[in-house]
């Protein structure tokens, strides 16, 4: 690969995607730099999950460009599994494997796909899970455990495969309000040490906060976007605007 | 956004009822069975002695094997009439409030459910009396009577289960209006209780019914002449030819498949029904 | 062991309760053999008709219209007519019309002998039963599991043997015990084509002996027992492979 750090991480160019006749993105790009974090926001509907499910092909798109690390996510022949090394996802109803524990979930993935050797897998599984605080639950079934601690052990599992860059899928939409707090605090950690970060989110006060750079997306494409300050002080578009208001 | 920790895990699990014969034309069920039963039996008719061929022998004992087959009809229409009696019974008993009467009638429903069919019909056919004598009157119990009572037992038992676990499904709030309104115990369970299990005991007892329709040919085991027995007469007076056996019985399968198709997809859309209403 | 055996000889002289199962050699062996064949009979049909399920539900999952009509053709006919005429449609409409072979007398016998032929027709309906099982049981596993197996990098064949079997194993287990239940139950109707399990070999002894009610009354306690097992371990198998804080 000739890609550096000089050039985007993730690079999205005129990137159009559509379930049957629905348009669901309508030509949007998207550069993001290697440590940055983003946060794209939007009305429901607005096409915002889907723009990050494609990053890591978990949908195709029907055509344009998205780059990762200059590997091109568009390709029919497409190297699925070195592309999800590089990228991380969580999602919003964390999808743990329910028959396995804390520590097997996380463990699961680096043995299975990256053959990891176990004792070492298994080390780092449980540095991981003591950093995101859930030191003591390695033997707990998803079952057993909070939305909160269930998500950040999904961020942990997601850790484990060493990705360059994590994606994260509307990821407190599901939980209690009290459990908010301590998944966003574990990203907030993240985004400190430099991981390269994508969010869709509804926490416009945690955007304000750990985002370099905000999008705005309605219908399909990308609205206006900025770094926090003038995004949510100086919003140009009515639509925007229009929506900040509801939800500020 | 509403926010709901307990996201289930699992889509709820419910036994996937088969699909119809989706897309299937009643042409494409005619040429499959035609070219299941009979185009094995092509083979011999190629001998070429001027025998009649295998489907038209059939044609002559078709009028023989459809009596055969209402005799199996009325077998299961009365050994589930006595066993849906019986196990009505046997299922209150399983809720009573009597230790007593709650451990023997769940022993006798576990008893005659994990006997197999046709063990209970050898049990009925050789251990029941040929006749009975009532007050010097001597009663015959022919073979087809044996039979009734030997696949009414599983039936009881099957349905005593059905009718425990519908009970059992009623939310315990039913009992206790009941019971704050000053409802007897019986009045509880006759008024209320029942009259709201019926739509759920509904689908499992029919499903049950066909089980019983298809188990009634167990009784050409114990010398009944019901449709497989004639079947095998009817063999054995056309001389046993060989080409003659896929039609005859794939013929008697046809008969049950006609049958039993339409009450299980019958079952399933109740099923569905109820499970929108509930 | 003997004094047992005996005890149960005296039993006979003194109350007309007649065991020979137990006190006679001969028929004790026929009363064993019959309970192996019994056991074995469930054994293959068992391993069969968990074949036939998985590879139906497969199958079921096609993207051909055929292969799809035709797995389901075979589910409603084997669910909708009886065992035993689908058994003998098997033993003597199917097993005349192969080939024979020279046995060890000389003669010609089939190639398929009953025990074949039961195994063969009872699995068959015991497999119809299990691809819907099956096929249920793939379709609960939530396609946002399978996602996020995805997403780390597992492939295809991965996720289906770490995430979507499993998980759909655990949720099937009590349907499937049911049915196999049934299916140790179904092993009688083997009676008809003369295979030599338990009810048969009763039926041989009781025919020599004339005391029916006593190997009736066996028959019912050894199959109440022998179910009884079967069901008492399933129900422990589930309860072991239960997943704590779910279902």
């Amino acid at each position: 690969m000739s890609w550096t750090p000089a050039e985007p991480m993730v690079s999205l160019k005129d990137v159009h995607k559509s379930f049957g006749t629905l348009k669901v993105l309508n030509g949007v790009s998207l550069d993001v730099m290697k440590g940055d974090v983003i946060c794209i926001i939007g009305p429901s509907g607005s096409g915002k999950s889907t723009l990050i499910r494609c990053v890591n092909a978990l949908n195709d798109i029907q055509q344009g460009s998205i780059l990762v690390e200059g590997q091109e996510v568009n390709d029919p022949n497409l190297d699925k599994l070195e592309l999800r090394k590089k990228v991380g996802m969580v999602f919003q109803q964390y999808n743990l494997f329910p028959h396995k524990t804390a520590l097997q979930n996380v463990m699961m993935a680096p043995v299975r796909v990256l053959k990891q050797d176990k004792a070492k897998a298994e080390a780092t599984a449980r540095a991981l899970l003591k950093k995101v605080r859930l030191e003591g639950k390695e033997g707990a079934y998803p079952g057993e455990l909070s939305g909160g601690q269930q998500q950040r052990v999904a961020i942990a599992r997601s850790l484990a495969m060493q990705p360059d860059v994590m994606l994260f899928d509307e990821v407190t939409a599901a939980l209690d309000p009290e459990t908010v707090g301590e998944v966003l605090q574990t990203i907030k950690d993240l985004a400190e040490e430099g991981m390269t970060c994508i969010l869709v989110t509804h926490e416009m006060a945690f955007a304000r906060e750990v985002a370099d750079h905000i999008y705005f997306t309605d219908r399909g494409i990308i609205v206006e976007h900025g770094p926090p300050e003038t995004f949510f002080k100086n919003a140009q578009d009515p639509r925007t605007r229009e929506f900040l208001s509801q939800i500020l | 956004m509403s926010y709901k920790t307990d996201l289930p895990v699992m889509k709820p699990f419910k036994p996937r009822e088969p699909e119809p014969l989706l897309g299937f034309r009643p042409w494409h069920i005619v040429v499959i069975a035609l070219l299941v039963f009979f185009g094995p039996s092509l083979a011999f008719a190629q001998a070429g002695v001027p025998l009649l061929t295998p489907f038209a022998v059939l044609l002559d004992w078709v009028p023989l094997l459809l009596q055969g087959f209402i005799f199996n009809l009325a077998i299961s229409f009365l050994a589930m009439a006595l066993g849906t009696a019986l196990g009505t019974l046997l299922g209150l008993g399983q809720i009573s409030l009597s230790r007593a009467t709650r451990g023997v009638s769940w022993f006798l429903t576990q008893f005659f459910r994990n006997a197999p069919w046709l063990v209970l019909l050898f049990f009925a056919m050789f251990l029941l009396p040929f006749e009975i004598n009532l007050l010097g009157v001597s009663i015959p119990f022919p073979d087809w009577f044996k039979a009734i009572l030997g696949l009414s037992l599983p039936v009881m038992a099957n349905v005593s289960e059905i009718v425990r676990g519908a009970v059992r499904s009623l939310p315990s709030g039913q009992w206790e209006a009941a019971e704050s309104l000053a409802y007897s115990r019986r009045q509880t369970l006759w008024l209320i209780i029942l009259p709201q299990c019926v739509k759920r005991m509904l689908p499992p007892w029919m499903n049950l019914y066909s089980i019983l329709t298809m188990a009634t040919v167990l009784a050409s085991i114990v010398g009944v002449s019901e449709v497989m027995t004639l079947t095998g007469q009817a063999l054995a007076a056309e001389g046993g030819r060989p080409e003659l056996l896929a039609p005859f019985y794939g013929f008697v399968l046809l008969l049950f498949f006609a049958y039993c198709y339409p009450i299980a997809r019958f079952t399933v859309r109740l099923e569905r029904k109820f499970a929108v209403i509930n | 062991m003997d004094v047992i055996f005996e005890w149960f000889r005296v039993l006979y002289d003194e109350t007309g309760i007649n065991l020979p199962f137990l006190y006679d050699a001969y028929d004790r062996n026929r009363m064993v053999d019959g309970f192996f064949t019994t056991i074995r009979l469930s054994l293959v049909c068992l391993f069969f008709s968990v074949l036939i399920g998985v590879v139906g539900a497969w199958l079921q999952g096609s993207s051909f219209k055929w292969t799809r009509r035709i797995v389901n053709g075979y589910i409603q006919l084997f669910r909708n007519t009886p065992p035993l005429v689908q058994l003998y449609f098997f033993y003597f409409a199917i097993g005349t019309m192969l080939p024979t072979v020279e046995n060890d007398w000389g003669g010609q016998s089939p190639i398929l002998g009953s025990f074949a032929w039961a195994a063969i027709s009872l699995s068959f309906f015991a497999g119809a039963f299990n691809v819907e099982i099956f096929r249920s049981g793939i379709e609960a596993v939530p396609k946002s599991t399978v996602e996020a197996a995805e997403a780390l990098g597992f492939s295809r064949l991965q996720i289906y043997r770490d995430v979507t079997l499993p998980l759909a194993f655990r949720v099937v287990l009590p349907a499937l015990n049911n049915n196999l239940v049934n299916l140790v139950k179904t092993t009688t109707l083997a009676y008809a084509i003369a295979v030599p399990e338990m009810l048969y070999e009763a039926n041989q002894i009781w025919s020599d002996n004339v005391n029916v009610t006593e190997m009736m009354i066996f028959l019912l306690l050894a199959y109440f027992v022998l179910v009884g097992i079967l069901v008492g371990g399933m129900n422990r198998w589930e309860r072991a492979m239960r997943i704590p804080g779910f279902g």
